[in-house]
């Protein structure tokens, strides 16, 4: 390795030089505010590093890793998701039983699983950054080590995630016994030489695409969503739809462009059926939810419908850098949306309490908590799809992409689907509205208020002037697709 | 400049919700003072101003703006009403009143928005943004049902605005297919070279996203609901200018953009437009619920709107302008009267009223005008609109014309009844024996009132103030002769 690809790796290098910091620190001294000042510092300093190793330009650092900027836009993200998850869990956490300090060093060790994938162009990679980010968070899940609801939640997520990752696995496996490589292009090269009826090859993709679609929570392979986002501590539940799905993502949508995946007409077929399922089915059942994580849980399900439309239609568009452009934006927006309507629930649970879950609760939020209520009407309405949110230009990409692209099944599935999830993101609106406890006072902290006001803020200007991101989005198209 | 103007109204909304903090009156001050402010802006805005910024360079998406004479009748209504809609919920609105005079405010800028845009994407912006504020103030505002009426209201107008999204992007993508040119400039897009067959479908998407709003039959299920639970401010916005957003959209897009394909379709809508006429008055007379009363009469007049557009020669369109403003006076003074009696009387219910005229003459005298007004009297501006529209439909299709004649009967029947169970007849004993207070209109309530009454007659017997301004327009958006 060079200077230049020690270079290129600095964000993650950063990150895991600080998780030995913290990790050293927490032995000598346990202070629940130090370390996590110390956990943000270390994503403040590896944010930064995220420039200096832009400028090496896009860099094949070993044959596992690929830096480029669509890495750093990922990147980015996942380290501004988990700076905020650490502030907002300071909080959360204070007064649980047991320590808090080791929460802050899983979620580091979570975050560079995240980027690894992110960056990931090798099977070795998928799996080695899949498994730092799982088996991370199967321990954050259950964090509050008291409860049984988390407890029961990672079980739940250990077993599931495991056979999940096994599938994958064992797709790996078949698709090296027939490649004789596991790298993207070498895949990718395979599949061009036209030996494209070989078997082993077809259902190593079947199993791997299952897998991701287990990790991604699509339909009809969702059953372990719902209750471990009902069950985990409602930081680490925010922290799992946002980080983990779009880290799957990013691993996918990089897989199908270099490998051809959707070359395949068996491939397209089923990522297109889980799709409508999901749009379809995901919306339905959270019609039915009481409980607004489960709630969440099934709208994420949805979202993650939608999202495939951004990546099916790389088979269907001429234009690859749309499609691709379209996949950034949507889950860009997904990320700010979902990230802030989590965010407002965790800011007025805690963990010794137990979160406030159930919809009755958040009766009367706009008289009690104005600025709280109106992030997260912000966030439902954005989830919804109206306009001047970030919501409603990621699904415009959709639309658009989808149009050009002639997935009209697609699209009419997602016009259903958008049309049922407006009554439950209502539903929650409305109970808000409610002149009930008006008088029952909610204890939160002045540094939460001011990150959920700026996720709400970030949501809505994302909304009304989505010009830069859509030019980023666009550049680091053009440069994955080159 | 026109962004200012919608600029005003949003930052206006904004510093309206924050004086709630010095007195509980001034956000109501604050409100007035903005509409005042705004209404002055709007005469130093010239007919024919147009402007143009960039907004999402990627798509061909800009924030253009124009103002002709169609826009500024219905902008000023909007402003008027606005006014209306403030001094009617003067003593209504008791809790929060900064939020609530946030949501109108944000309203009206959204329908301003709506009435000016001619860039679809925009449009399409504002017509959404528009219903989420006009949500609260049903659902925080509203009576018993509110729940249930503020998510109908929501879901039907929702779920018609996907269909005129899907419709809009198809459009832009198969001009773009065709020319090469990714615009959704209104003007771009008037003469996309489209097949017919896809022509017809995205008219018909378009079609049907503003009958939702109007509503016509069979979509008008959403309208008794939210208009009867809604406060009496919104119920006012909402039929005097909420639903004008409809017909606008008729007018402006539906049969420009997609002049054959409209035509093809000129039979069926205008059957909808007469059976809107003849169904929504007879629902209208069997309602035993004042304000719903006033509600269905709406779906009944604003199908004289689909049967003049789909006319579509000048003196239909120009009667259903005239009919989209006259309307709007009408209503929300029918509304107002509606508004003023359930807080004197704690119920709509118009078995519960009866000889309200001795008790409240100047009431009395008003709804009575507003009735009168609503059923077509020759001399008032609904007169002249209903009739125009007649006379030009009659040129293309005899038989609806005729159809629909017969609604103005049926107007008669229900608007007097009205005035008869409420005014008229035998007064009624309160609950507990005595007669309790009933303070007739103020010099506040009065005095909109008079104003509306005032806008009434002039369009009934001048409405060449209004045709002369519109004109230009009608020719412009290429109206048959």
């Amino acid at each position: 390795m060079t200077g230049l690809d020690y270079q290129a790796l600095a964000p993650h290098l950063t990150l895991t030089a600080g998780v030995l910091l913290v990790l050293l620190v927490v032995s000598f001294r346990r202070s629940h505010r130090l370390t996590a000042t110390l956990a943000g510092l270390v994503l403040a300093a590896a944010f930064a590093a995220l420039p200096f190793g832009l400028l090496s330009g896009a860099r094949e650092v070993t044959p596992l890793l690929m830096l480029d900027s669509y890495a750093a836009f990922f990147n980015g993200l996942f380290i501004i998701i988990a700076a905020v998850t650490v502030l907002l869990s300071h909080r959360y956490l204070q007064g649980s039983a047991g320590s808090q300090d080791e929460f802050h060093l899983l979620l580091l060790i979570a975050t560079l699983g995240a980027m690894t994938l992110a960056s990931a162009q090798h099977f070795a990679a998928v799996l080695l950054g899949l498994e730092v980010l799982s088996i991370s968070l199967y321990v954050m899940v259950a964090y509050p080590e008291e409860d049984s609801p988390p407890l029961e939640a990672a079980l739940k997520y250990l077993v599931l995630s495991g056979v999940g990752s096994t599938t994958m696995l064992f797709g790996m496996a078949l698709i090296y016994h027939a490649v004789g490589g596991m790298g993207f292009a070498e895949i990718g090269a395979f599949a061009a030489t036209g030996e494209r009826s070989d078997l082993w090859l077809a259902m190593g993709l079947l199993l791997f695409v299952s897998g991701v679609a287990f990790k991604l929570s699509l339909i009809p392979f969702h059953m372990w969503t719902p209750d471990v986002y009902q069950g985990a501590p409602a930081t680490v539940t925010g922290y799992l739809a946002t980080v983990s799905k779009a880290a799957v993502f990013a691993m996918l949508l990089r897989f199908a462009l270099e490998a051809n995946l959707l070359d395949r007409g068996m491939a397209f077929t089923f990522l297109a059926v889980m799709a409508v399922l999901s749009m379809v089915v995901g919306n339905l059942l959270a019609l039915l939810q009481e409980s607004i994580k489960r709630l969440l849980a099934y709208s994420s399900i949805a979202h993650m419908g939608y999202l495939m439309i951004g990546l099916l239609v790389l088979a269907t568009l001429g234009d690859r850098t749309m499609a691709a452009e379209t996949a950034l934006v949507f889950l860009a927006g997904y990320l700010a949306m979902t990230l802030a309507a989590f965010a407002v629930v965790s800011e007025i649970s805690s963990a010794a309490a137990g979160d406030r879950d159930l919809i009755e609760e958040y009766a009367g939020l706009f008289w009690r908590r104005p600025a709280l209520a109106s992030v997260l009407a912000t966030a439902l309405l954005s989830l919804a799809g109206i306009p001047l949110t970030a919501g409603f230009i990621a699904k415009f990409y959709l639309f658009m992409a989808g149009i050009e692209g002639a997935l009209w099944g697609l699209i009419w599935a997602m016009i259903l689907g958008s049309a049922l999830s407006i009554y439950y993101y209502l539903k929650i609106v409305f109970a808000m509205t409610l002149r009930e406890k008006e008088g029952e006072t909610l204890s939160v902290s002045a540094l939460g208020v001011a990150v959920l006001v700026a996720l709400g803020a970030i949501v809505l200007a994302l909304g009304v002037h989505p010009a830069p991101l859509i030019e980023l989005a666009g550049e680091v198209a053009r440069q994955l697709v080159r | 400049m026109l962004l200012g103007l919608i600029l005003l109204l949003l930052v206006g909304g904004l510093l309206a919700a924050l004086t709630e903090r010095l007195h509980l009156n001034a956000p109501r001050w604050a409100s007035l003072a903005v509409l005042a402010a705004a209404g002055l802006y709007l005469l130093a805005v010239p007919v024919g101003a147009q402007e143009t910024l960039a907004w999402i360079p990627r798509f061909g998406i800009n924030v253009t703006l124009a103002m002709d004479g169609l826009s500024l009748a219905l902008v000023a209504l909007t402003l008027f009403l606005g006014v209306v809609a403030v001094v009617s919920s003067w003593t209504e609105i008791e809790r929060n009143p900064g939020f609530f005079q946030f949501n109108l405010l944000w309203t009206l800028a959204g329908v301003v928005g709506v009435f000016t845009a001619l860039d679809l994407f925009l449009f399409f912006v504002f017509w959404e943004v528009m219903l989420v504020p006009m949500y609260f103030l049903i659902a925080i505002w509203g009576h018993e049902e509110r729940a249930y009426a503020a998510m109908k209201f929501f879901l039907f107008t929702q779920i018609s605005g996907l269909l005129l999204l899907f419709a809009i992007l198809t459009l832009v993508y198969s001009h773009y297919a065709a020319s090469g040119d990714l615009t959704f400039a209104y003007a771009d897009l008037l003469g996309a070279d489209l097949h017919p067959t896809i022509s017809f479908w995205l008219m018909l998407g378009f079609f049907v996203a503003f009958v939702v709003k109007l509503p016509g039959v069979p979509f008008h299920t959403w309208l008794p609901d939210a208009h009867t639970q809604a406060p009496t401010a919104g119920s006012v916005i909402l039929a005097g200018i909420l639903l004008k957003t409809g017909a606008y959209g008729l007018l402006r897009f539906v049969v420009p953009l997609f002049p054959e394909a409209a035509l093809d379709f000129r039979w069926p809508a205008m059957l909808l437009g007469a059976v809107s006429v003849i169904y929504g008055g007879y629902l209208a007379y069997s309602q035993s619920d004042f304000k719903r009363l006033v509600a269905y009469s709406s779906i009944s007049h604003m199908g004289f709107v689909l049967l003049g557009a789909f006319a579509w020669n000048v003196v239909a369109v120009q009667g259903a302008i005239v009919q989209m403003v006259a309307h709007g006076f009408s209503t929300a003074a029918l509304f107002m009267m509606a508004g003023a009696l359930q807080q004197r009387l704690h119920t709509r219910e118009m078995g519960r009223m009866g000889g309200l005229w001795q008790r409240a003459p100047r009431m009395g005298a008003v709804a009575l005008f507003f009735v009168v007004a609503s059923l077509g009297m020759p001399g008032l501006g609904n007169f002249v609109g209903e009739f125009m529209v007649l006379l030009g439909a009659f040129q293309v299709d005899a038989p609806l014309a005729i159809a629909a004649a017969v609604g103005i009967v049926v107007a008669a029947v229900y608007a007097l009844s009205l005035m008869q169970r409420s005014f008229q007849g035998a007064l009624q004993e309160a609950e507990n024996g005595g007669t309790p207070t009933f303070a007739d209109f103020g010099a506040r309530e009065l005095s909109v009132m008079i104003l509306m009454m005032a806008a009434l007659v002039w369009l009934g017997v001048h409405p060449n103030t209004l045709l002369d301004l519109c004109a230009p327009v009608v020719a412009g958006l290429g109206v048959a002769p």
